[in-house]
């Protein structure tokens, strides 16, 4: 049985929450039972912002998330608030170009990768959440890349299509951190 | 099989009232519900229908009660502060027998409180929050899926009846996304309407939409044909789940989301061998006692667990006559009971009945 | 033997509840002749208000609704928007639409909602025994103001009709008046010419008619018809604030 839980978490305007429901709709093109819970309010408006992706094989019992199996943080207050509630044996992944407290714990992998450096030198900042989803799928498996270009597809308008395989890229280099 | 979609809980109930041949939606901003109306909003007038944001709630419940006096199906959405200035119109559409549709999506409260999910409107929803001896059908999903088919399934209600329908969700519902399936407009049923007022074009009598009786005895016999309405309601339509009630030893009562985070503690719990069970009212009126009476004699005890201070607990205590201990824990003003808050609850009963 | 004379079609056959001396039952019987001569009985739904008109929706023969205090106007939207093709008109009065429904009554005027609203303005809330209304004129005395408005305490009536003009929704607005023969003939014309611009599709109308109410100001029928020429008129005066020439 497979059963994804995770957490993405930062400031609002970072693609926080797009970084979860892509991550749903992938789980979906999977035929995996998928939820997606955004935090919302004035989060909108540049405070922070966080979302609980469960995919699961099974039946998901409770979108409300207070452990989890995969952290993704973009800030230091989302670190400080969602350390504690990785599983043991757990991933978390930074944006250490943005995060700079080191995680505590030593029961869990930590992968640190400089997302906002290295979308801001490849010219395309919005694209930093990308690297991070990336290396989510290598640790976890949540989802294929396949899935992942599905969900693209399937969420952005079609006037952004034509920034897909460029994003594709972008999940590759990440993947591959 | 129908089509099947990534959609958010708010948008979900919007498509599904649409799917059910609602054309007439009245609203007014409010968080956590917006994204329904902004739904409508845009598809509305790409089909015919009508989307009209109203100068106030007040208004739109009023635009409801005219729209509903004509036979139309019709829905309006507000969240907890604005399902409060609805409560005049509320009354009246329960006064006049109007079948109506109308969305709670609950936010904490008192006042103008927060945006944070709650369920602290239940005793407004179900014990009647305007004026007068009515009830409306209140129906309590716990998926997006759920909000699509109880959606649909509120307007057939309603027609059945002619009657009310709330659909009381709260913000994790309504924000919230899952994969739901359109299932087949077979489910959606039509009605004759014979006492609409629209139009008598001379060919019968006119109709008269009311809700006031002077003469009392007059009032008094409207009332009781509303009460045998209601009985016959609580035969025909409780509606819940029971998840692992089999051989638990505590049974817990919640709707929507807080009782997804229930089953979630419940399969917890079973990784450790603690058997527990669920019961899920779907519908908060009528309250399901059957469910009590089916497993009353199975846990050594009952935990209600909601977002308020404990207002459905009343009903599962009428319901169950002392005869197995009832206990609560909940979170107010938007807070989300965790699995740690109920978790510890139940070791608590567990010891004390142990 | 010819019938010279006959009540209106859209009227029922019932006895009205009204006061001796009232005029309500002009004002019904004129909305009443309306309909008969555009004959439009059969698509007509009239929202009664709350108020001494509560229960008009038993004298009109047409589908009719019974509205909360002041939403008439909000109701009347919900059956337009519903039934385009119905003629709607509320029949509101002074409390009911100067006071408790002032947001809906804008609101469906700035939206140019295509309905017609009576206005009754007696300057007075009649049903619940005579207390101050918005309409209330300064210095009158009602139960609620026993000494007469004070405008320094209670504020200064309400002209709705010139209000409403400011607004870009309303297609026609007028002021009429029951005080006599010649004013009634008048008022019949605005009420008729307010359900033709409908029928034409041109939005809100509404006719405020200045009315008695000889119980709650304490005056004899006669009398009390006197009281609107001579007090009510000079600060509610009479004529065509929006579409004097529009033609229907």
């Amino acid at each position: 049985m497979s059963l994804h839980e995770i957490i993405i978490a930062g400031f609002g305007g970072q693609g926080i929450l797009s970084a979860g429901r892509l991550l749903a709709y992938a789980g979906m093109e999977e035929n995996k039972q998928v939820s997606f819970l955004p935090s919302y309010g004035p989060e909108m408006r540049g405070g922070t912002a966080n979302c609980m992706v469960v995919v699961s094989d099974k039946e998901i019992a409770s979108p409300v998330l207070n452990v989890c199996s995969a952290l993704i943080v973009m800030n230091n207050p989302s670190l400080e608030k969602f350390e504690s509630w990785v599983k043991p044996g757990g991933v978390i992944i930074t944006d250490s170009s943005l995060v700079h407290t080191k995680v505590k714990r030593s029961d869990v992998k930590v992968f640190e990768i400089p997302a906002t450096k290295l979308a801001t030198e490849a010219g395309n900042k919005t694209y930093s959440n990308i690297y991070l989803l990336g290396k989510l799928l290598t640790e976890t498996n949540c989802a294929t890349p396949e899935s992942f270009e599905k969900a693209l597809y399937g969420i952005l308008s079609k006037k952004k299509h034509y920034m897909i395989p460029e994003e594709m890229e972008v999940l590759k280099v990440g993947m591959g951190y | 099989m129908g089509q099947k979609l990534l959609m958010k809980g708010n948008e979900v109930i919007a498509e599904a009232a649409i799917r059910a041949g609602c054309r007439h939606y009245f609203g007014y901003p409010i968080t956590p519900q917006t994204e329904l109306m902004h739904y409508m909003a845009k598809k509305m007038p790409t089909i015919g229908g009508v989307f009209m944001q109203a100068e106030s709630e007040v208004a739109a419940i009023n635009m409801v009660y005219g729209a509903a006096s004509t036979g139309k199906r019709v829905m309006t959405s507000s969240s907890s502060p604005g399902i409060s200035l609805k409560q005049e119109g509320i009354s009246y559409i329960a006064g006049a027998q109007l079948p109506a549709v109308i969305v709670n999506i609950m936010r904490g409260g008192p006042g103008l409180g927060g945006i944070q999910p709650s369920q602290s409107d239940y005793f407004q929803a179900t014990k009647g929050g305007g004026h007068g001896d009515y009830h409306m059908v209140v129906l309590a999903p716990a998926s997006v899926q759920e909000l699509y088919d109880l959606t649909v399934e509120a307007f057939n209600i309603s027609d059945r009846y002619r009657i009310m329908t709330m659909i009381l969700g709260d913000g994790v519902l309504g924000q919230m996304m899952e994969v739901v399936e359109f299932r087949d407009d077979e489910n959606i049923e039509s009605f004759d309407k014979p006492w609409a007022a629209n139009g008598h074009d001379n060919k019968r009598e006119h109709n008269m939409i009311t809700s006031i009786h002077l003469d009392p005895a007059v009032l008094e016999q409207w009332n009781i044909g509303f009460q045998e309405k209601y009985n016959l309601i609580r035969q025909k339509e409780q509606r819940y789940e029971l998840y692992n009630c089999e051989d638990a030893e505590i049974i817990l009562v919640a709707y929507g989301s807080v009782a997804r985070i229930c089953k979630g503690v419940i399969n917890q719990a079973a990784e450790k061998g603690i058997k527990l069970g669920l019961i899920r009212p779907i519908t908060l009126f009528p309250f399901p006692t059957n469910a009590f009476e089916e497993v009353l004699d199975i846990p050594k005890a009952f935990l209600t667990v909601e977002m308020s201070s404990g207002q459905m607990l009343e009903d599962v205590k009428l319901t169950i006559e002392g005869r197995k201990p009832v206990y609560f824990t909940g979170r107010m003003g938007g807070m989300i009971p965790t699995v740690n808050d109920i978790m510890t609850k139940v070791n608590e009963i567990r010891e004390k009945h142990s | 033997m010819a019938i010279v004379f006959e009540p209106p079609k859209a009227l029922c056959d019932v006895p009205m509840h009204y006061c001796p001396g009232c005029t309500h039952g002009i004002s019904h019987r004129l909305i009443a002749e309306a309909i008969d001569e555009l004959e439009i009985e059969g698509k007509t739904i009239g929202i009664s208000p709350v108020g001494c008109a509560y229960n008009n929706y038993l004298y009109f023969n047409c589908d009719m609704i019974q509205a909360a205090h002041g939403r008439a106007p909000a109701v009347a939207t919900g059956v337009k928007r519903s039934l385009p093709e119905s003629i709607v008109f509320s029949y509101q009065g002074d409390g009911d639409l100067a006071a408790i429904g002032t947001a809906e009554i804008v609101h469906a005027a700035t939206r140019g909602e295509n309905i017609t609203v009576i206005f009754i303005n007696n300057t007075i809330y009649g049903m619940t025994s005579g207390q101050m209304a918005p309409t209330t004129l300064v210095g009158q005395v009602t139960t609620t103001t026993p000494y007469g408005r004070d405008a320094k305490y209670s504020g200064y009536p309400v002209r709705i009709s010139e209000m409403l003009a400011t607004l870009e929704g309303p297609a026609y607005i007028e002021r009429v008046s029951l005080h006599d023969i010649k004013n009634i003939k008048k008022a019949k014309a605005a009420v008729k010419k307010a359900f033709k611009v409908q029928m034409a599709g041109k939005g809100f109308s509404l006719i405020e008619i200045l009315s008695t109410c000889p119980t709650n100001w304490g005056l004899n029928p006669v009398e009390a018809l006197k009281r609107i020429e001579k007090e009510m008129i000079p600060h509610y005066p009479l004529g065509v604030f929006v579409g004097a020439d529009l033609e229907v």
